[in-house]
């Protein structure tokens, strides 16, 4: 899998933009494998997006996300320099997370 | 009475080819679309980050990164390269893509074998290849350069136009050739409008989509990738990776898309 | 003991347990922070189940939910879907793939100045009707639009 995540945020007219990158097999378990058996199920369960420490987003998605999740968030006003941090925990208790300045 | 019912059956003949065909744009409008709304959501990007990392990374018995690998504009010099590309080197002698160069790199600078390089070039969804991640990050800083590939070295002149000659090349089983496919305008498989790529309309729009994330596999793809798979299609036999062949194809079709402006790894479908 | 000493130790207290708990491995940092996970939702197996397990029965049609999405997807594994709420007050967004062999897709909960609007990629089984729900003081609001999922080129 390629580098873990990837935060783009933006300041725009009135609101934060912010756009992430994941990478996460999002495997649905209904799959099967080349031995005929279904791969097991591994996806993405929690997104949290956090400004300046704030929790903004609590998202809950399915393994029908797409592989390789990209979703974008927008937030109220909101200035450069801002702080984004964005976390994900999956159905088998790994995790991940990284952060970025607003532009 | 029939004079009536003959205009009656040419105007509901009008009107339903007018219907089809609006619907036919509606179908291309929607298509365009996803193509946008896919790409402003791509994960590409990831992509272009690791290959970054790569870019950097010592590696291979030299223990070197490929920080002065030298695509063409001088060791080192990455921005514009690949719109540059394929070119004519000196060193090697011969018209090289972008992929061939990075091996060239792999084998002088980090020491690795050419069957050490080539091992394992098209990866997985689980495990994209190492070519794949450093071919997006060198395309990558390529976004917003305009394609200028030269042919002003007789070698590079040369290349086009075996790239032209094999491109209407008739072989393999069912006698096809690339323009079998993309060698006729208003032409599709199934949804896919199928590029023109012997035009510079075509092949602008599309060889400047390479390399790029497919969404239907989950992963980036190269253009010698591409190549191969257009030889499988073909049911061409099974080119050599980077072989002169596919150089002498890229060629041909990174001349034809100058002009455009290059955008970065694309997203398809 | 110095100030300073003092201070830092006081302010190491409050967290150490949860620190030495996470050092050894025992919660992971965000499992921690109280992570739920809609599970009856997600494992509805038909629309009307996944909009009960939101407590979205009886969702009234809106207007005001705005969905955007290509109407052909040139394959299915992954389908654009832009979703904005202008009812207002919307603290929540949920996005249903109603033919999915599991429906409920997504639910977005917005706080603290986020935006009702999100924008995501699904994949999507077979053509379907994609249905968002959005929840605002306590009353939930649904919008439908469709999308037709072909399978691309030559032999996919």
């Amino acid at each position: 899998m390629p580098g873990p995540m990837k935060i783009r945020a933006t300041a725009e007219a009135g609101y934060t933009e912010i756009r992430v990158l994941m990478s996460h097999p999002m495997e649905t378990g209904l799959r099967k494998g080349p031995d005929g058996k279904p791969i097991p199920a591994h996806f993405i369960e929690n997104v949290t997006v956090k400004v300046n420490g704030k929790t903004v987003v609590e998202g809950q998605i399915s393994q029908a996300i797409s592989r390789n999740p990209v979703f974008s968030f927008r937030v109220k006003g909101g200035n450069k320099g801002d702080k984004v941090e964005i976390s994900w925990l999956d159905n088998k208790g790994e995790h991940n997370q990284t952060e970025a300045a607003v532009a | 009475m029939r004079q009536v019912a003959c205009r009656a059956l040419l105007a509901g003949a009008a009107l339903s080819i007018a219907a089809s065909l609006a619907y036919a744009d509606d179908t291309k409008q929607e298509i365009q679309k996803y193509q946008r709304m896919t790409a402003e959501s791509s994960p590409v990007e990831l992509w272009e980050l690791e290959g970054a990392d790569l870019w950097k990374q010592k590696r291979g018995p030299n223990s070197v990164s490929l920080e002065r690998c030298d695509l063409g504009m001088g060791p080192g010099v990455l921005k514009g390269a690949y719109a540059h590309l394929p070119r004519y080197f000196k060193d090697t002698g011969r018209v090289q893509d972008l992929e061939s160069r990075l091996v060239t790199c792999m084998t002088t600078l980090q020491g690795f074998s050419e069957q050490e390089a080539t091992k394992r070039v098209f990866g997985n969804a689980d495990k994209p290849s190492d070519m794949e991640y450093l071919a997006a990050y060198v395309a990558g800083r390529s976004r917003g350069v305009k394609m200028q590939v030269s042919t002003k070295d007789p070698k590079e002149k040369a290349a086009y136009e075996m790239g032209k000659a094999l491109f209407f090349y008739r072989a393999g089983p069912w006698d096809f050739s690339c323009a079998s496919c993309h060698g006729h305008e208003g032409k599709r498989i199934r949804m896919q409008e199928l590029p023109v790529l012997s035009s510079p309309k075509g092949a602008r729009g599309t060889y400047t989509t390479w390399p790029g994330y497919r969404v239907s596999v989950s992963q980036l793809k190269t253009m010698q990738w591409r190549l191969n798979d257009c030889f499988r299609q073909q049911r061409f036999p099974e080119p050599k990776y980077a072989s002169d062949a596919t150089i002498a194809l890229t060629m041909y079709m990174a001349v034809n898309a100058n002009g455009a402006t290059y955008r970065g790894p694309g997203t398809k479908r | 003991m110095d100030e300073g000493r003092r201070f830092v130790l006081r302010g190491a207290s409050a967290t150490g347990a949860l620190a030495a708990v996470l050092a050894a491995g025992l919660l992971r940092p965000v499992q921690a922070l109280a992570a739920t996970w809609n599970k009856v939702a997600f494992g509805a197996k038909n629309p009307a189940d996944a909009l009960k397990g939101i407590g979205a029965t009886g969702a009234a049609d809106s207007k005001e939910v705005l969905i955007d999405l290509p109407q052909i997807a040139e394959n299915g594994a992954v389908v654009p879907i832009e979703v904005t709420s202008k009812v207002p007050g919307t603290t929540s967004i949920a996005v249903l793939i109603e033919k999915n062999p599991f429906p409920l897709c997504a639910q977005f909960d917005f706080m603290e100045g986020a935006l009702p609007y999100v924008k995501l990629n699904a994949k999507v089984g077979e053509s379907s009707v994609v249905r968002v729900v959005a929840a605002a003081g306590g009353k939930h609001y649904t919008a439908t639009k469709e999308v037709k999922v072909t399978i691309g080129g030559c032999g996919g």
